[in-house]
């Protein structure tokens, strides 16, 4: 595979990238490193991971973070209530021990995303996408290094398992906080920018079909705009397509101020924005429909 | 001319070069990140340039802060200008690299470059006069911060790091064991497959505790100047002991936490003054806040996060876009707190237009003109438990 089929496959899949987005997962393939992709809200970051898996012919398995996510939520975990009513319906006198050992074998086990990421019997090694790494907390992010080192879990119970071959891990933050230096000084780090005019419209001809091809370009030029103010959350690229897909849905064409003013909420998700930008609708939409 | 990248056998000396230079100008670019770079090139075509900049920029950056860095260094390095052009005749780049001025004068001979290529101009530091005063600690506490002298700033620093308080606790959504509490299954049944399937004990877990982190956002403008170093040096203070977020504004506003995270004081003030172009301007609290509101609060307002602002609120903006921010910005942060220095000097009023503008948004507003009073606000920090009660 080269940097051209990559970025080609990415656009078959409908997923409109650049030149260095690809550069980044060829080079995390080859190099067998983790991808650790930034950006703000809505950009297609996780969106990418999954075209990724569809790319290589691979399971997708998502693990998505979040506040005080630990081991049992993201690697395994005994199932209890099985174990507690297997024990109890053993009669008095069977083998205490061996009725132990059964019931930690991996029929009791609750495998979670990483260890499912681990231990599997794909033919195609999983891609793993650890979605908003930025959500979960420092405990998390120290177990997470020392996963991405070896690709091994140990299960006191079972043993050390061990990756036959190592998942392609994509990881996404949207900078909510810092994440750990050592943790990103062993991926491969892509920054994915919000796309110029001719790019989002070719994402939103790809994505929202549905839209016609003056909408889209007029819904793409209007974001455009938007992102030029000043406003507390600027739209990302889910926003232009939630937008150009309603617009789509109301049986519009192209952009009136009217229906630009009724649908504002698909773009913008705070009230002074949009305080801030109904009163700037006339000129958005003749500037939009100008691009 | 560009310089075409060499053959192969050639580049592994250059590459080393250029990890150099990236470490020179701030980014993190290790032996391991060198190893993966020569890795990277033998999958690309080095004739390509946009690959070859691509595959060095996914390895040695992982910070989109780094980004402009590592552009600059890139063209610096691997583009050098026609000999003819003098630097800032090309369009659209910016060629300072954040660095000394002996390492840019070193690297510009190195690769043949004009030195103000590669830096701005420094300016010289102003050192202060130093005097031989002498203070009781207790003396030290209640002196106003303009009047000390340098070897007291020094003092102030240990009073700092030694303080008593540290900063409330929140609740994290990790348990731990506890004895009252949530039912903890798992160790519960772990104890009762060991007794043949009976619940003797139930175990409890409680939510485990954290600090909150906190949000400095200091005001170095003209008429802060007199506090500026002092407001740098309990930055750096609680920062060693804290989690702390720390910003500077005159008329924009610095992020200068990383700076301040040098081991030695007098380095992170060297790194914050070259980081910060505007100290002594003008004042434009609303922009700075405005600026903070869209472009860094939802990266470090998370976890309950407790945002301080220093400021004597002479402001030279629109009271009306000040009062936006500060109701934008205390609903995104546990508490916010207002420190003003002036609040120590004898009948003072909160009477500037600032000021009186952002009175009613603060949770609390405390002085901070001396030691004692930057305890109080350590008590109060201590001491946070519920979100105050806002009307």
């Amino acid at each position: 595979m080269t940097i051209d089929d990559v970025e080609a496959r990415l656009r078959e899949r409908q997923y409109i990238g650049d030149r260095a987005l690809a550069t980044a997962i060829f080079l995390a393939l080859k190099l067998e490193k983790p991808l650790f992709i930034e950006g703000e809200a809505g950009v297609g970051k996780t969106e990418a991971a999954k075209v990724m898996g569809d790319v290589l012919g691979a399971r997708l398995i998502r693990l998505q973070c979040y506040e005080g996510i630990d081991l049992a939520h993201a690697v395994y975990e005994w199932n209890y209530p099985r174990q507690l009513l297997h024990i109890r319906l053993l009669n008095e006198s069977s083998d205490r021990k061996l009725a132990e050992r059964e019931i930690f074998s991996p029929e009791f086990l609750l495998r979670r995303p990483l260890l499912d990421a681990i231990d599997n019997d794909d033919a195609v090694a999983p891609v793993l996408l650890i979605d908003e790494i930025d959500r979960s907390d420092e405990e998390f992010e120290a177990f997470l290094l020392e996963l991405l080192s070896d690709f091994q879990v140990s299960i006191p119970e079972l043993g050390t398992i061990k990756a036959r071959k190592p998942p392609f891990v994509v990881i996404t933050s949207n900078r909510t906080r810092e994440v750990h230096d050592a943790l990103k000084r062993r991926c491969l780090y892509h920054w994915i920018d919000y796309p110029n005019l001719e790019k989002e419209v070719e994402i939103v001809r790809a994505r929202a079909p549905e839209a016609a091809d003056g909408l889209a370009r007029e819904v793409a030029a209007l974001v455009q705009g938007l992102r030029s103010m000043d406003l507390y959350k600027v739209p990302g690229v889910a926003e232009t397509l939630d937008w150009a897909r309603s617009l789509a849905a109301l049986g519009a064409t192209q952009i009136d101020s009217s229906l630009v003013d009724a649908t504002l909420g698909a773009a913008l998700k705070y009230q002074e924005d949009l305080e801030r930008v109904r009163e700037k609708v006339p000129a958005l939409v003749e500037q939009a429909r100008r691009a | 001319m560009r310089e075409e990248p060499a053959a192969r056998s050639d580049l592994l000396p250059r590459l080393a070069a250029f990890a150099r230079l990236l470490h020179d100008a701030g980014l993190e670019a290790g032996p391991r990140r060198l190893t993966d770079a020569t890795r990277a090139l033998n999958h690309i075509e080095l004739n390509q340039q946009a690959d070859f900049r691509n595959a060095l920029r996914a390895v040695f950056v992982s910070r989109k802060e780094d980004l402009p860095t590592f552009d600059a260094a890139f063209d610096i390095f691997w583009a050098p200008p026609d000999p003819r052009v003098t630097a800032g005749q090309i369009p659209g780049r910016s060629r300072h690299l954040p660095m000394s001025p002996e390492k840019a004068k070193a690297w510009s001979e190195a690769l043949g470059l004009q030195s103000s290529a590669m830096n701005r101009e420094q300016e010289p530091r102003e050192v202060p006069a130093s005097s031989s005063g002498y203070s009781s600690e207790e003396l030290l506490r209640h002196k106003d911060f303009d009047e000390m002298t340098w070897e007291e700033t020094e003092q102030v620093r240990r009073l700092l790091e030694q303080a008593a308080w540290r900063v409330a606790e929140r609740r994290t959504r990790r348990m731990k064991p506890g004895r009252l509490g949530r039912i903890d299954l798992r160790r519960s049944a772990r104890q009762a497959i060991r007794s043949s399937g009976e619940l003797m004990t139930l175990f409890r877990r409680k939510p485990r505790m954290r600090r909150r982190p906190l949000v400095l956002i200091c005001d170095v403008s003209g008429s802060m100047e007199r506090y500026s170093r002092l407001l740098m040096i309990f930055a750096y203070a609680i920062g060693r002991r804290e989690d702390l977020e720390t910003f500077v504004f005159s008329t924009r506003l610095t992020r200068i936490t990383r700076q301040l995270r040098y081991r030695d004081l007098d380095r992170s003030l060297d790194a914050v003054s070259k980081g910060v172009h505007d100290f002594s301007g003008g004042t434009r609290i609303g922009d700075a806040l405005s600026d903070f509101n869209r472009h860094w609060a939802r990266r470090v307002l998370g976890h309950g996060a407790v945002v301080i602002i220093v400021s004597d609120g002479w402001d030279r903006g629109d009271p009306s876009q000040l009062a936006a921010e500060l109701v934008h910005l205390r609903r995104s942060a546990h508490r916010l707190v207002w420190l003003n220095p002036l609040i120590g000097s004898e009948g003072y009023q909160p009477l500037t237009r600032g000021m009186a503008a952002a009175l009613p948004y603060c949770d609390d507003f405390l002085a901070a003109h001396n030691v004692q009073a930057l305890d109080d606000l350590g008590r109060l920090l201590a001491g946070l438990d519920r979100r105050p009660v806002r009307v």
